[in-house]
């Protein structure tokens, strides 16, 4: 199972989990983002490149009441909910955004 | 653990206890995805780290020549996860040669301090830890 | 408030069992099965630190677990008692807590 894009395929697992996240671009972030349904929008973005930078620093994806708070206390209260995050991302912020930005389904999450 | 259900308003004393080196066998990674996942259950959580648990805590770890994640740097994600309280053994240090200055710089922000950032680790001597154990509902260990 | 710590391996492969004897509280109570029973027997060189712990605390064997490994009581250290199963379970209901020593 694969994302194909410019010629090149990119492996996923059966949920759609990119499986090498070094491969990860923006191009695919987009490809994958139409397969959620999802058009990419700055405030998307916004999450998306949060998301990359925690598991950076961490080395996991955050589960969700995590990734709300740490949003919370970067972006102020507003965006720091969970409306907000579900609203953009309707299947489940954490899941649906943490496909988008290639990495691993977060800690916790079945 | 409740065979009735979960029940919401129970909040127990949950310890970890950690007494193996992490890489050589996949208990230390174990633990910790546990204590992640564990820590939705909002539960009063202590993590423990004792004989060669200690190991898992030593700065300076690079796994790039094995082949395996580095997830020393998601210790410090757990004052995220509300588990802010992780208990080191002196004499565990002393008798592999490490002192406190080995160990990582683990910290979590206080949200009833105005998110002051504050160091997880406590150092505890062999009988604080015996106490540490007698004062939980539940241990586990790995 | 007293714990029951199970210890399942041997104290001549790993330092599970001495580790978890210097963690023992008055009250406490140890039970050693698995591979870790033949750490009980006497004149071994482990032998003395289970002859301490048991003057202060309880410090039991599993019998099916001494038999399938050659031991009957007459190899035990002085002071170490014997429970089967059953005495598993009433050592646990026993105490407030088990801690599982691995």
């Amino acid at each position: 199972m694969a994302y194909e894009l410019n010629g090149n395929s990119y492996d996923h697992d059966e949920e759609g989990y990119l499986t090498d996240l070094s491969k990860w671009n923006s191009e695919l972030a987009e490809l994958i983002a139409e397969d959620e349904k999802i058009a990419m929008t700055d405030e998307h973005w916004e999450v998306v490149n949060f998301l990359r930078e925690y598991y950076d620093e961490y080395q996991i994806a955050p589960a969700i009441r995590v990734l709300v708070k740490a949003m919370k206390k970067k972006f102020g209260p507003e965006k720091g909910s969970n409306k907000y995050l579900y609203e953009l991302f309707p299947y489940g912020p954490a899941k649906q955004a943490c496909k988008i930005a290639g990495l691993p389904k977060p800690t916790g999450c079945v | 653990m409740e065979e009735d259900g979960y029940q919401g308003d129970v909040c127990k004393r949950f310890l970890y206890v950690n007494r193996r080196a992490p890489y050589g066998t996949i208990y230390a990674l174990e633990s910790l995805e546990v204590v992640l996942i564990g820590a939705a259950f909002e539960q009063d959580v202590s993590v423990a780290f004792l004989d060669d648990g200690v190991y898992q805590l030593v700065k300076g770890q690079d796994t790039s020549g094995i082949g395996m994640k580095n997830f020393s740097a998601t210790y410090n994600a757990l004052g995220d996860y509300e588990v802010t309280k992780l208990f080191v053994e002196k004499e565990s240090l002393a008798e592999r040669g490490l002192t406190a200055d080995d160990l990582m710089e683990i910290t979590y922000e206080d949200e009833d301090d105005d998110w002051a950032e504050k160091p997880s680790i406590r150092l505890v001597d062999r009988a604080e830890m015996a106490a540490l154990m007698a004062d939980q509902d539940v241990i586990l260990s790995f | 408030m007293s714990t029951l710590h199970t210890v399942n391996k041997s104290p001549f492969e790993r330092s599970t069992l001495g580790s978890c004897l210097e963690h023992l509280l008055p009250g406490d109570a140890v039970l050693i099965l698995e591979d870790g029973v033949v750490g009980a027997r006497k004149a071994t060189g482990f032998a003395d630190r289970i002859a301490a712990a048991a003057k202060n605390n309880a410090v039991c064997v599993l019998s099916e677990d001494m038999a399938a490994r050659g031991m009957s009581e007459g190899d035990l250290i002085e002071g170490v008692t014997v429970v089967d199963y059953g005495g598993f379970v009433d050592l646990v209901t026993a105490h407030d807590r088990t801690q599982a020593w691995l």
